[in-house]
């Protein structure tokens, strides 16, 4: 199936002509009228993750986030239900939190004081009588969008047809599921965030968590300053055995490191690292060798990375999270995990903290160039948008796996194409 | 952080000698940062120091938060390496800066017999400059300084804390050190 990629055949009366098998439009990144399309297309009728469960630990704990570009608040109302609900007052539209995290017991709008429950419900009028026979409270909650949650993660949806989230997630559960046994047998727990922005459209951050090939080269500077355990660790270019899965949905996985992509396989061969000996003796004061021993061989986490479409993905030992703002911004979120167990596992955490500061964020030693690069890509793009952007290393050599799923090497662009697949089905006209 | 001070005269003016050679440090470290004088940078810290940007506005425990930069010697060393190596690709096309560093506030002099330790807060003003924009950056800083009793030379930074305005907020990826 050797095509011709050079030329500009990737352009059309429609969104969905815009992206082919094995090459997308540069347009994709620079139009705002596809933007629009795609804010009310794509982040309007999916599944939007928005949470993890222990960013919301009791009734009345609360963060801000968006689906899409809609302001939303993610609450845990008094029964213990988890709820996103629009930021925006049913009154005049003002905004009735601007805090990013908290505690509450409801939310009053600070312009006419019309207060909400945790649940949205509208509880409160000052001086009601002006609204004699014309209002009725109960048809003015904040605006509920459904809510649903897998393994921790919660995702809410503006599209009350959506299907179940556990159909849209469908075979990527296995690996969430996967992913979460970085815990060590216990739960898993936000630890912190790094925010940063790029100057580039959200669809080149979400190929990057699928993009194998540009490890060495964009990561060459962090490969230098890590011990040569954690590099070998990382040697998965040249490993037939490191391969990606197009799950289906539009989401994918890429396993870098397969020794580590399902932790519980564990024959007890593979030494632990030996910069980590001092936390294992520390450890080992409280917990026994195979508690150690899980939770220690999970501090880099699991080896994929599993991108859901549209806008996270569960890379190695933190979650991605996207945030389009504008055709050319987006603002991202590392946020680092780790164990929710004992005051013992403190030190895996510290340590966690230390090894996700060492790569993310914006001056980390990863980070900073990966947005470079991108930064690269939606400069570069401007010139002759109609010129294809290529998806197709490893498209001859793609086959199904055991489970069917289209699967080639981890350097392969497969993630890329599982994505714009949804996209292209999204996008196209109904 | 729990030693107590020897000498605490309150409020120390600035024209204090000892708060004078912090500041003259301070404004050295600024230049060689905009200058991308890494590996001279490196040489004003102690080998105990730590180089920190937290996210937290209000934390003083960097080791058990998330922070944008929490560096002892060694990854100091290492970050010296990546911004001075030419393979980061963020630090070979790195924003030019220019920086201002003011409104000292000298929160304490202490005189121990190895040499005096100053601690001075600071309001930092970053202009980088990269592809036709300017990107501002407003921080508060804290330096803990240790001066050397034989003369400004070897003046010494033990801690240094960037507290962004923005921390909490998102931040462009940077290319060059606070
Ligand atoms: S806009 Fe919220 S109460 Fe008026
Ligand atoms: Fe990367």
């Amino acid at each position: 199936m050797s095509t011709d990629v050079t030329g500009a055949d990737v352009t059309g009366p429609t969104a969905a002509d815009l992206v082919r098998a094995d090459r997308v439009a540069g347009r994709l990144y620079t139009d705002p009228e596809l933007f629009e399309l795609e804010m009310t297309r794509i982040f309007e009728r999916a599944w939007v993750w928005v949470a993890h469960t222990s960013e919301l630990p009791g009734p009345g704990t609360f963060k801000s986030t968006h689906v899409g570009r809609q302001p939303v608040i993610v609450t845990r109302d008094r029964k213990g239900e988890i709820r996103t609900l629009l930021n925006r007052c049913r009154h005049r539209g003002a905004s009735v939190c601007e805090k990013p995290q908290g505690r509450a017991n409801g939310f009053t709008c600070p312009y006419h004081a019309w207060s909400y429950g945790l649940d949205g419900a509208l509880r409160g009028v000052p001086y009601p009588d002006g609204y004699e026979g014309v209002l009725e409270k109960r048809d003015l909650s904040l605006r509920r969008l459904r809510t649903e949650s897998y393994g921790g993660m919660v995702f809410a949806t503006l599209d009350p047809d959506a299907e179940p989230l556990e159909t849209f997630l469908g075979d990527a559960r296995l690996w969430i599921d996967r992913f979460m046994k970085q815990g060590g047998g216990y739960p898993v727990k936000v630890l912190g965030r790094h925010r940063f922005t790029f100057r580039g459209n959200w669809k080149i951050q979400l190929e990057n968590t699928t993009d194998g090939y540009h490890f060495p080269i964009v990561h060459r500077s962090w490969m230098a300053s890590v011990d040569a355990e954690t590099a070998d660790m990382m040697s998965f270019m040249t490993d037939p055995t490191a391969v990606t899965h197009d799950l289906g949905h539009g989401h994918s996985v890429m396993q870098m490191v397969p020794a580590h992509s399902d932790l519980d396989a564990d024959d007890g061969s593979e030494p632990l690292q030996a910069r980590f000996d001092g936390l294992v003796e520390e450890l080992s004061a409280t917990l026994d060798p195979a508690a150690v021993r899980k939770v220690v061989r999970a501090m880099h986490g699991t080896g994929f990375n599993l991108n859901l479409f549209p806008n996270v993905s569960l890379s190695a030992a933190f979650f991605r999270v996207l945030r389009p703002v504008a055709v050319d911004e987006t603002v991202i979120e590392h946020v680092a995990i780790g164990p929710d167990g004992p005051p013992e596992l403190d030190a895996v955490n510290r340590a966690r903290l230390r090894i996700h500061e060492h790569f993310q964020g914006p001056f980390g030693f990863g980070t900073p160039d990966d947005a470079e690069g991108w930064d690269r890509v939606q400069r570069g793009a401007a010139a002759a948008p109609d010129m294809p952007i290529l998806i197709n290393r490893g498209s001859a050599r793609e086959k199904a796996d055991a489970d069917g799923h289209p699967t080639a090497h981890v350097t392969d662009e497969t993630g890329m194409r599982a994505a714009y697949g949804r996209w292209k089905e999204m996008m196209g006209d109904d | 952080m729990t030693e107590a001070p020897e000498r605490v005269p309150a409020p120390v003016p600035t024209t204090d000698p000892a708060v004078v050679r912090a500041i003259e440090l301070v404004w050295r470290e600024a230049e060689l940062l905009d200058r991308a004088a890494y590996l001279r940078w490196e040489s004003l810290y102690t080998d105990d120091a730590t180089y920190v940007v937290p996210i937290d506005p209000d934390t003083e425990d960097f080791d058990g938060t998330l922070n944008m930069v929490y560096d002892d010697a060694r990854m100091r060393q290492m970050r010296v390496v990546r911004m001075t190596e030419g393979y980061a690709i963020a630090a070979v096309d790195a924003a030019r800066t220019v920086r201002t560093v003011s409104r000292f506030v000298p929160e304490s002099v202490t005189g121990p017999a190895g040499g005096t330790e100053v601690v001075l807060r600071s309001a930092q003003v970053l202009v980088a400059f990269k592809r036709d924009r300017h990107d501002l950056w407003a921080a508060d800083l804290r330096h803990r300084i240790r001066l050397a009793p034989d003369g400004p030379a070897g003046d010494r930074i033990v801690q240094k804390v960037v507290r962004l305005v923005n921390s909490e907020s998102a931040v462009p990826a940077a290319g060059f050190l606070l």
